[in-house]
């Protein structure tokens, strides 16, 4: 294969790979953000725990990274599930308006945020760790790739497909779609919507951990990364639309590639881009993509 | 003169036109009524005059210049005010500092602090305030809430008053006082145009009458004019 | 309403901030080093709170650019008062912070304050970190350099300069309160839409009581900063001066003025004891604080805040 293609094939499957990463994370935080109406900013510490969970488990007790995700995703999601039943459930009942609560409940998060972040760093310290996983070349006509990598890309579409295929298929899913449109007529229509509201925070904060773990594997881990990835969720969600998932998978993609691409040329300028991006979006076009 | 003109004024939400290609114009001295089944736009309409939205398309002139598209304080400044269906007012100021912020800020010229409280003080006796200046707007009843709302937009020196569903929610003794005030508002020189629901009050009170209904406006003419419409009527169904 | 009963209570605590100032501004005459150290502080987190407050009580937006600010003012030391002798007096440079702040949080508010408000509180949360990686970016790429050093001032000028801010913060405060503009931001945080439609040009308002809010701190970034020996942005821009602010001013809600002054003493003694020898606790102390404090909010956040902002800045009227 000539050189150029093979770059150019290298930059698509980086750029699929990271937006794959990138819709998980976006879909998580949107499905807290556009229906339970909690701006969590502690999305990044989620992921990071996803990541040292796995990383743990593998050097401790050589358990498979891609086992780690049938571990990690129950637990998470049962912790974000009571997270919001009892913190955020609370916070909604006292909050006097709509807007007083997710003032609140961001503010909760950013107190979240400290927390999560300080306990990894009581627990792992702040020296960066990495670990090896599938970390061998594999050759498809003549180029080579990494293991990890495609692997990576194979699992974040199953599980972003799976994911589709459950809100779309399932009476839970149609629920929370429902809810996502207007939680209240929801509600009256006879949706659990307070069950609904617990289980998206619950599979949010999955979706985040999830990224975490196949993340896990290629870059290097320290308790603060969270927070470099809150904001690029935050800033693709806005990009999407706030409160539209589908535009949080696409918006997703969409910085993804852009990502992939800057950092081909300069690795220090793609969060420069994505600020970039949000800047001209509040300029332009705040509603984003999908927003209503 | 014309005070106020709208040109094929549209205005859509989503996929939705909740104002669609609408003319009106309301002539100086007049008292203009706008009526029409709920979500038929009125407000949307009085939101667009405001500058609470800007139109999608269309043309609106106050005193012959284009003022869609401008922001609110800047069509305030240039003589029109209003009030609003949910009545809104700064709860926990006073009731007489409530008005004397619309001549502090409202007016072309601005006024002295001492001056606006005097104003606003003259104000609320016009309109029928019924309680001591400075009880907190907060805890006023409905319709002398309402009042300090007139009164603010009074203050601003407007030479045009949107009144945005004043009735609504009065007994009959206040709704005949908010009639009789309706009047002597026009008295004073200020040309109004007012939304409303109660059919009494609008048609007995107003020089001419437009009907919206889905964004569109059905029928406009004196209120005798639009009692005979029969497209008016088929719309209310027997008010 | 007996007016001579109100003219004595405001000479009364006019007579107790005057006796306040003296007893603060003769401090490092009887107090020990440490004392002044730890005052100084504490004046600081009073600073961010109260200017915070400023903008975030009365317009009920949600800032959580105070790090921002307060960073940028931590940087204009950094980079106007090197180590190799200063260029610039400490007063200028301070000024200058000032004024930096000032600009960007003018420019922020332009961009964002037209939006909802969960735009705001999103870019200005955001903030934090763009500058951060930006100057991380810049020392990598252009500079080459990882951190700056500052030449150390004393901790008597320091504490002058705090209490100037501090001071002129108050002042300023009691300006706003008093003055048309006062008034203007009192009615947008009341009802917007009706102090737009009464004449208020609220996005103007809004825009420069957030400058004004900026500008202290961002001094009292600059002031701060000359205590410390190195800084680099991880240092300078610390999302903890975001929430701090917003943590103290739920306690003003609670009680009177002193809330947020004595949530500063505990804060400020708590970082002298902890800070360097368990900062991980420190931040996590912290962070139970917030989420408790939520949690146990009789009347919600931007009750609350309100309340506060009419506590601290009073207002010529009953309290509802």
């Amino acid at each position: 294969m000539p050189e150029s293609v093979i770059t150019i094939l290298d930059l698509a499957i980086g750029g699929l790979l990271l937006g794959a990463i990138y819709a998980l994370i976006a879909m998580g935080l949107s499905l807290q953000y556009g229906v339970a109406r909690v701006l969590n900013i502690a999305h990044g510490e989620f992921i990071m725990i996803g990541a040292f969970a796995t990383y743990t488990l593998y050097t401790v007790f050589g358990i498979n990274p891609l086992l780690t995700l049938v571990i990690v995703g129950p637990i998470i999601f049962v912790i974000g599930f009571l997270l919001h039943r009892t913190m955020f459930r609370r916070l909604s009942i006292t909050a006097p308006t709509p807007d007083a609560y997710e003032a609140s409940s961001l503010l909760a998060t950013f107190g979240l945020l400290f927390i999560i972040q300080n306990l990894a760093l009581i627990g792992w310290g702040a020296t960066p760790r990495a670990y090896s996983y599938l970390n061998f070349g594999v050759n498809i006509g003549g180029a080579v790739f990494t293991a990890n990598r495609l692997v990576i890309l194979g699992f974040a579409v199953a599980i972003g497909v799976g994911f589709y295929l459950f809100l779309i298929r399932t009476r839970m899913g149609k629920a929370i779609r429902a809810a996502a449109q207007d939680a209240k007529t929801a509600g009256l229509m006879g949706v659990n919507i307070n069950l609904v509201l617990a289980i998206c925070f619950g599979l949010g904060a999955v979706l985040a951990a999830v990224a975490g773990t196949l993340m896990s594997m290629r870059i290097s881990l320290t308790p603060t990364i969270g927070l470099n990835y809150t904001v690029i969720s935050i800033i693709i969600i806005v990009l999407g639309g706030l409160g539209s998932i589908p535009g949080s998978f696409i918006g997703g993609f969409i910085l993804g590639i852009i990502g992939t691409v800057v950092t081909y040329y300069n690795p220090s300028l793609s969060l420069a881009a994505y600020y970039f991006i949000f800047v001209m979006l509040l300029l332009v076009r705040p509603k984003g993509i999908f927003g209503k | 003169m014309r005070m106020l003109e709208g040109e094929k004024v549209t205005k859509y939400f989503g996929g939705l036109a909740a104002v669609s290609e609408v003319d009106f114009y309301v002539e100086k001295g007049e008292i203009f009524g706008l009526i029409g089944p709920n979500g038929a736009g009125k407000t949307t309409l009085f939101n667009l005059i405001s500058g609470a939205f800007t139109p999608k398309s269309g043309v609106i002139k106050f005193k012959d210049k284009k003022i869609s598209g401008l922001k609110p304080y800047k069509i305030c400044r240039m003589g029109m005010a209003r009030t609003f269906q949910e009545v809104k007012i700064f709860t926990n100021m006073p009731a007489i500092q409530n008005v004397a912020l619309g001549a502090l800020f409202g007016t072309p010229k601005s006024l002295s602090p001492a001056k606006a409280t005097k104003e606003a003080g003259e104000l609320l006796d016009f309109v029928g305030f019924s309680v001591p200046q400075d009880v907190p707007a907060g805890g006023l009843t409905l319709v002398n809430q309402k009042r300090v709302e007139v009164a603010r937009a009074l203050a601003t020196k407007a030479d045009m008053v949107l009144l945005d569903e004043l009735m609504a929610g009065l007994t009959p003794t206040e709704t005949a006082e908010a009639m009789e005030l309706v009047t002597r508002i026009r008295d004073r020189g200020v040309t109004v145009f007012m939304i409303e629901h109660v059919m009494k009050a609008i048609m007995g009170v107003c020089d001419r009458i437009m009907v919206l209904h889905h964004g569109e406006k059905i029928a406009d003419g004196t209120p005798q004019e639009i009692a005979a419409s029969k497209k008016v009527i088929e719309v209310y169904l027997g008010e | 309403m007996d007016i001579s009963v109100f003219g004595s209570r405001k000479l009364w605590v006019a007579g107790l901030a005057l006796l306040i100032l003296v007893a603060l501004a003769t401090l490092p005459f009887y107090g020990s080093l440490y004392m002044t150290i730890l005052m100084t502080a504490i004046l600081m987190y009073i600073i961010i709170t109260v200017s915070w407050v400023i903008f975030s009580g009365p317009s009920g937006y949600l800032s959580l650019a105070s790090a921002a600010f307060f960073g940028i003012g931590i940087y204009a030391s950094a980079i106007l008062l090197p180590t190799t002798g200063a260029v610039l007096p400490v007063l200028v440079v301070v000024l200058i912070a000032g004024a930096l702040s000032f600009v960007v949080a003018v420019l922020v508010g332009f961009l964002t304050l037209r939006l909802r408000g969960i735009y705001f509180a999103i870019f200005t949360f955001g903030l934090v970190e763009l500058i951060k990686q930006f100057l991380l970016f810049w020392e990598f790429e252009v500079t080459h350099t990882r951190g700056r050093y500052v030449l150390l001032v004393d901790s008597r000028t320091i504490f002058y300069i705090m209490l100037g801010i501090f001071v002129a913060l108050i002042l300023t405060a009691y300006f706003i309160r008093n003055s048309k503009f006062g008034l203007a931001l009192r009615s947008i945080g009341e009802n917007e839409e009706a102090a737009a439609h009464s004449g208020v040009n609220v996005t103007m308002v809004k825009v420069i009581t957030f400058g004004i809010s900026a500008v202290f701190m961002g001094a009292a970034g600059a002031t701060i900063a000359m205590r410390w020996t190195y800084i680099d942005p991880y240092i300078a821009f610390n999302s903890l001066f975001s929430f701090l602010p917003v943590l103290m001013a739920i306690f003003g809600g609670l009680g009177q003025f002193y809330g947020p002054v004595i949530g500063a003493a505990i804060f400020a003694y708590l970082e002298e004891t902890l800070l360097t020898k368990f900062p991980y606790y420190y931040m996590l102390i912290f962070g139970c604080v917030l989420v408790g404090t939520m949690l146990f909010m009789p009347f919600g956040f931007t009750g609350l805040i309100q309340k506060g902002w009419r506590r601290l800045i009073g207002g010529q009227h009953a309290d509802a």
